[in-house]
């Protein structure tokens, strides 16, 4: 870890230096990206449903409204047309709005907006007006939210021309993407796993679940760092195939791979759009075999356009075909939720299959 | 015993689909429209509680009288000389439209909008508002612009999307951007710049500025999610916003009945909301300029928002794309009982004895001149269609500020393909 900290400041008090790192889950890193970046630019405002005086209904806002004021961090209407839209125009007006949409499940609102105007400002304006929002929203499954408060979205906005699409796996990633993120000049999704706020969830449901306490990337500089967007983290080194995953299920692959005794490289993607062609194609070109693994639904997924773009680069690397292992075509199931999570059951299946063949 | 089919008794539902008045062929008359009497409407301080004016959502602000004569309490009272700049204004945009309309029927370009007949919706509001208040319009506001002093040759420039178009030919026609005049980037979906205008408004506010945001859409996309979003946002947090509807009864084919028109006013829609609301004669330019007026000094003076619906009338087509007497009567546009902007203003100048009729045809005769300048300057910029004006990879600009590798890859794909095809038109 550390590799990618650019821009490391110690905050100091009372004549003492702090720590220069502390542990965090992701919610903490989260919030801790927001409270640097408000405190060194007054133009950065926080807003949502719930997120002012409650903090969130993830807390991940806890402390800011008392630390910046009403007029910097400020409760919303329930309309998220209105909230992307507001954010729109305290863009063009100069300032840097981070909205939450409170799940990711109630983004298609504002999909007009964040589509057709956001994605769209700069382009159409020839640069006059811009969006510099960054959109935060929790997604993803494993917390028995039913198929309202657990589906992964990316894939409906990666298709969009215009807007970045940011998705961490780790405390430390959260806070120097999320960073990266509202000091982009783009607007950018910044789409957060909710089931690894509090921990590096391995897909074992059934297991006591850990925390991030000792996991590396819960090791977090308090103080303005960023990871840069664009860039993949290899998370596990390997030899035997290249596994390409984001958000949760990084940490379900670790796991599934450790299980199965492969020697597969892990390679985490954090941004979608702008996606890191070279890390891939790098792994790939070494591996020669090439699994995809999502959370979303399987047809039309990111993992469509991965599997397409490894295909058209990598083609005469491969030893296999590339396998995708992803949610199933189906809304989220409430009680089901484990026969639709792709844990480590299908990953190793997925795994015994490109190794054999 | 129990019937075999429930409430029998009971006539069966029906659907009511509204239909408007008059449909080709038929005459028009309009004697339906209420036209209350000019300077009835009472005029409450700006300062004054939305709940004690709701009767000004149901009546109309009118100023100028059937004799041409400015009365009542909302008589802006101008000068003669800003009168005539208000008239000066309201021409230059008619005779800019047609001549712009005639270039795309020549097929110059591809697309126009005229605001034909609603002149003073936009023009009498740029007056009324500081010049660096903030715009956000819909596709028929070009009068912000021309009453802004924004050169008519770059609003060509973009309609022909040429060499000089400041926005690269990426835009369709009439979809300016003009942030130097307070003129945010025009969208082609309806109404979303309501809640990004009452965004300017709150960063404004937030920000302790004095400056104030205005926005415009048609009755018909008053049915957009967007614009209750923004009234309630708008409402919540008291933006200093002044928020347009202009309501020129037809939206393409649909009269405004399907926008709710039947039922009640738009500017009623105002009250549900707790926001101030004007229904006001928009073929008026005075009644604009004071109910403009009104609702930036509300706004300026931390009272919140106003909801102002401009009672008009579309007297053309919606675009250079429909012919409007494939769906309305032929007669309307005479028939309507509010008059001309235009023709209504250069009386009330003539009934005061600041403005005759010479000096008005030499003002036609002097802005057509300027207009056809104009439009001689930005043909030498190029039209749409005579070739390609924009280099052929300045399409992939703007996408993000910094191109990433996947668009870098595809422009090349695409200057590949122009090298290869040999193309006539793909000159760089």
């Amino acid at each position: 870890m550390g590799a990618q900290v650019s821009d490391i400041v110690t905050e100091t008090g009372n004549g003492t230096e702090a720590p220069a790192t502390t542990r965090m889950n992701m919610i903490q890193a989260i919030n801790s990206a927001m409270d640097v970046v408000m405190a060194r630019d007054p133009d950065v405002i926080v807003m949502g449903e719930d997120v002012g005086y409650f903090g969130g209904v993830f807390r991940a806002t806890a402390g800011l409204q008392s630390k910046y004021g009403k007029t910097r961090v400020f409760d919303t209407p329930i309309t998220e047309i209105g909230i992307i839209g507001v954010a729109i125009g305290m863009g063009a007006y100069g300032l840097r709005p981070v909205p939450e949409i409170q799940f990711a499940d109630y983004i298609y609102p504002a999909l007009d907006q964040l589509v057709s105007e956001a994605a769209r400002l700069r382009y159409r304006s020839a640069g006059e007006f811009t969006a510099p929002i960054t959109v935060r929203s929790p997604y993803g499954g494993g917390i028995f939210g039913g198929q309202t408060h657990s589906q992964s979205p990316e894939g409906i906005f990666t298709h969009v021309s215009g807007i970045k699409t940011v998705i961490p796996a780790t405390p430390y990633d959260a806070k120097g993407l999320l960073i990266a993120a509202i000091e982009d000049n783009d607007p950018v999704l910044f789409l957060e796993p909710k089931r690894i706020y509090n921990g590096p969830f391995n897909g074992h449901w059934d297991k006591p679940a850990e925390n991030w306490s000792k996991h590396p990337g819960g090791e977090v500089p308090t103080g303005h760092y960023t990871v840069p967007l664009g860039q993949a983290k290899v998370v596990r080194a390997g030899e035997a195939l290249t596994v390409l995953c984001y958000g949760t299920m990084v940490h379900v692959c670790e796991r599934a791979v450790a299980e199965a005794g492969v020697d597969a490289e892990i390679v985490d993607l954090r941004t979608l759009i702008p996606l890191d062609i070279d890390a891939i194609e790098a792994s790939v070109k070494k591996t020669g075999r090439c699994m995809i693994v999502h959370e979303a639904t399987r047809t039309g997924g990111f993992g469509a356009e991965l599997s397409a773009l490894v295909q058209e680069r990598c083609f005469y690397h491969l030893e296999a075909p590339i396998e995708r292992v992803t949610g199933f075509d189906t809304p989220y199931p409430h009680s089901l939720e484990w026969a639709y999570f792709p844990g480590p059951v299908r990953i190793a299946q997925a795994l015994k299959k490109i190794m054999k063949d | 015993m129990a019937s075999e089919h429930p409430r029998a008794n009971l006539p069966p539902l029906t659907l009511h689909v509204p239909e408007p008045r008059f449909r080709p062929g038929d005459a028009a008359d309009f004697v339906a429209v209420e036209v209350p009497p000019a300077g009835a409407a009472p005029r409450p301080d700006s300062a004054a509680e939305p709940r004690g004016m709701s009767e000004l959502a149901y009546s109309l602000v009118r100023v100028l009288d059937d004799d041409n004569r400015a009365v009542g309490p909302w008589d802006p009272r101008l000068s003669p000389d800003a009168l005539r700049r208000l008239l000066a204004d309201m021409v230059r945009l008619r005779a800019f439209d047609e001549r712009m309309f005639r270039a795309q029927r020549q097929g110059k370009t591809s697309f126009y909008m005229k605001a034909t007949g609603e002149e003073a919706v936009a023009v009498a509001a740029a007056h009324a508002l500081d010049r660096d208040d903030m715009c956000f319009p819909s596709y028929r506001q070009q009068g912000l612009l021309i009453a802004r002093g924004y050169p008519l040759v770059d609003m060509m420039n973009q309609i022909y999307s040429n060499t000089a178009d400041k926005l690269g030919g990426k835009q369709l026609p009439i979809m300016y951007s003009a942030k130097d005049f307070g003129f945010f980037s025009i969208s082609g979906n309806l109404t979303t710049q309501y809640p990004q205008a009452v965004g300017w408004a709150m960063a404004s506010a937030a920000k302790g500025d004095t400056r104030i945001a205005a926005v415009w859409c048609g009755e018909g996309s008053t049915a957009e999610g967007d614009f209750h979003s923004a009234c309630t946002f708008a409402s919540v947090y008291r933006a200093p916003v002044v928020m347009n509807i202009v309501n020129n009864q037809w939206a393409i084919s649909s009269f405004s009945g399907f926008a709710g028109a039947e039922a009640t006013t738009f500017a009623a829609r105002a009250i549900g909301y707790g926001i101030a609301g004007l229904r006001v004669d928009g073929n008026d330019a005075l009644a604009v300029y004071a109910a403009t007026q009104w609702a930036a000094e509300r706004a300026r003076t931390n009272c919140g928002p106003t909801l102002i619906e401009h009672f008009t009338y579309r007297a053309e087509g919606h675009s250079t794309s429909d012919d409007p007497t494939q769906y309305r009567s032929a007669g309307e546009p005479t028939a309507w009982p509010l008059g001309d902007p235009i023709a209504r203003l250069k009386a009330h100048l003539i009934q005061i004895g600041e403005w005759d009729e010479d000096r008005h045809a030499a003002q036609d005769k002097a802005i057509a001149e300027d207009v056809r300048a104009a439009q001689k300057a930005a043909e030498k910029n190029g039209i749409l269609g005579h070739g390609l004006h924009q280099p052929l990879d300045s399409l992939f600009d703007g996408v993000f500020e910094e191109m990433p590798w996947h668009l870098r890859e595809q422009r090349q794909m695409m200057l590949d393909e122009e090298a290869a095809s040999g193309r006539p038109w793909a000159r760089k």
